[in-house]
């Protein structure tokens, strides 16, 4: 699998450090239990399409939010985290 | 019929023309006391446990494809109980007693071979750790016994023992640790159940959990809807999207995990050996094949294949612990997709829809659970209760603080 980096282009995914799905809503510090257990615990785990966080660790070290297929592997999307969703 | 050796020579003159199938192939019922969906060892086992220990045979096993064609038919069958946390090793010896007794049981050779498990150590600090696990599998009645490098040295004269990076310092040794056959276990629980009146339910896919005032009715399939009083899920890499269709969210993420089988050679490795250094481990199949494997690919996938780089990662930490593999040419390598859990261990438990039961998150470690998790699975949808042996593997204990970390990675799934 290669992912294509917005800032050094396409690379294999063994430059990169993978860190779970993207775009978890934190809780507040003093939110309840149950908001933090759903938060650090529960995924959706979804067959399809995932968007999901990848570091380029042996590269630009940025983060990105890569769209990708758990089944294919086709990645749809690649952004930096600091790039506004459209 | 009972297979024996007086059977074998019966049917060896007989031009071999009296073997029956060794399970039925059923229409599906429209009820069922117990539907236990997917046709993995951990399901059939179920089954099986249900029907001799607790007198449920109004019972059926739905597969979507065909018994044993997920994960149970590709792991590289490592059997140990040598774990450090109490939740887990009281679990994996119940397990290992289980497989002591199991072609007695079943009256089917499933191929258990204690030929021990062998974890390396390199460090002093690798050392300390091991004996702290070999102290804790004691504690709990399994055995572990601490080796000098001299000792693992007599065991596998041909690993790498003054390597410049990770010279071997010892191990620890569970002798009755090894190997068991995977497709065979498959095969005898499936036999045994239907022999109990179980029926086996193949290319029968799940597509929707019907729930009513919060309890379960039956299940949607691709052959109809049946309806059940009590629904076990046991779907491996698959439990998310099955659960889902109940409307549960689990602490569970999927992942591939490869495995590797060299060409034939003459005995090399007698015992099953895990690297320390890296995540390798290695044994010996009866037909001379290396069976090896190492890290998961450590991102999201249910695409049943791996990637090169982990290919490339196993290749070399082979290289580093048995050099003189070198020239040997592997013959196939494969993927399967593992329920990774929140923090690496095992669920079997109730769920918050009444009559719904789960059996989930076993990682890369699930075959050897397989006698136990059905033993213990069982139990808990007979009586509705989890088994004193299983009251540490819990689904609410993600919420309640008493995870069992074995690695004290956290929630990060791709780190278990
Ligand atoms: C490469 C590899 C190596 C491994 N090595 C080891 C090892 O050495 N030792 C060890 O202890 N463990 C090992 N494991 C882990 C072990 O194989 C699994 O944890 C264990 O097999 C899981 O339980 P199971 O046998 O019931 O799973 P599976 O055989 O995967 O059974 C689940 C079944 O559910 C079915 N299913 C899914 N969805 C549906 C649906 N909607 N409807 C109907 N059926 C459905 C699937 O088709 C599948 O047959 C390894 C795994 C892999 C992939
Ligand atoms: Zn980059």
């Amino acid at each position: 699998m290669r992912i294509p980096c917005p800032h050094c282009g396409e690379r294999g995914n063994e430059e990169f450090l993978y860190r779970g799905v993207a775009g978890l809503a934190r809780p507040a510090a003093n939110a309840p239990d149950t908001q933090w257990h759903d938060y650090v615990y529960l995924r959706d785990n979804p067959f399809g399409s995932h968007r999901e966080l990848w570091q380029h660790v042996h590269g630009c070290r940025r983060w990105l939010v890569v769209t990708r297929d758990t089944h294919t592997h086709t990645i749809a999307d690649v952004a930096d985290v600091a790039t506004p969703a459209p | 019929m009972t297979y024996s050796f007086w059977r074998v020579a019966r049917e060896a003159l007989r031009g071999n023309t009296g073997w029956k199938p060794a399970w039925r192939d059923p229409v599906p019922k429209e009820h069922y006391d117990v539907i236990v969906v997917g046709g993995g060892g951990h399901g059939l086992a179920t089954a099986y446990y249900l029907a001799k220990l607790h007198g449920i045979t109004n019972v059926a096993v739905l597969e979507k494809g065909w018994i044993g064609s997920g994960n149970a038919g590709r792991n590289t069958t490592i059997i140990r109980s040598n774990y450090l946390l109490p939740g887990n090793e009281v679990f994996y010896e119940h397990s290992m007693k289980l497989w002591e007794g199991l072609e007695q049981d079943l009256n089917f050779n499933t191929m258990v071979s204690q030929r021990g498990v062998l974890n390396i150590f390199h460090s002093d600090g690798e050392r300390d750790a091991a004996a702290r696990r070999g102290n804790s599998m004691r504690l709990h009645g399994a055995d572990g016994e601490l080796l000098d490098a001299a000792q693992v040295r007599a065991m596998v004269p041909l690993f790498d023992f003054d390597n410049a990076r990770f010279p071997i310092k010892g191990g620890l040794l569970q002798r009755r640790g090894g190997t068991a056959r995977h497709d065979a276990v498959v095969w005898g629980y499936a036999r045994g159940a239907d022999r109990r009146g179980v029926d086996i339910i193949q290319n029968c896919e799940v597509t929707g959990i019907r729930v009513e005032a919060g309890r379960v009715r039956g299940v949607e399939t691709t052959r109809g809807y049946i309806a059940a009083g009590k629904v076990g899920l046991a779907c491996a890499g698959n439990t998310s999207r099955v659960a889902a269709l109940a409307g549960l969210r689990l602490p569970i993420e999927s992942h591939v995990l490869q495995a590797f089988v060299s060409e034939a050679i003459k005995p090399l490795v007698h015992t099953v050996v895990t690297f320390g250094a890296g995540h390798f481990y290695i044994s010996q199949s009866d037909k001379g094949g290396l069976v090896f494997g190492g890290d998961i690919d450590g991102y999201n996938s249910y695409a049943q294949r791996g990637s090169l780089p982990i290919v490339e990662d196993v290749a070399e930490a082979c290289m580093a612990l048995l050099p003189c593999t070198g020239r040997l040419r592997v013959l196939r390598s494969w993927g399967g997709i593992m329920d990774m859990s929140m923090d690496g261990s095992p669920i079997i438990d109730r769920t918050p829809v009444d009559g719904l039961y789960l059996n989930a998150g076993w990682c890369y470690g699930g075959f050897k659970a397989t006698p136990a998790s059905g033993w213990c699975f069982a139990h808990t949808i007979a009586h509705n209760e989890a088994h004193a042996i299983i009251a540490a593997m819990r689904l609410d204990r993600f919420a309640t603080g008493a995870i069992i970390d074995e690695k004290g990675a956290g929630a990060q799934p791709n780190l278990h």
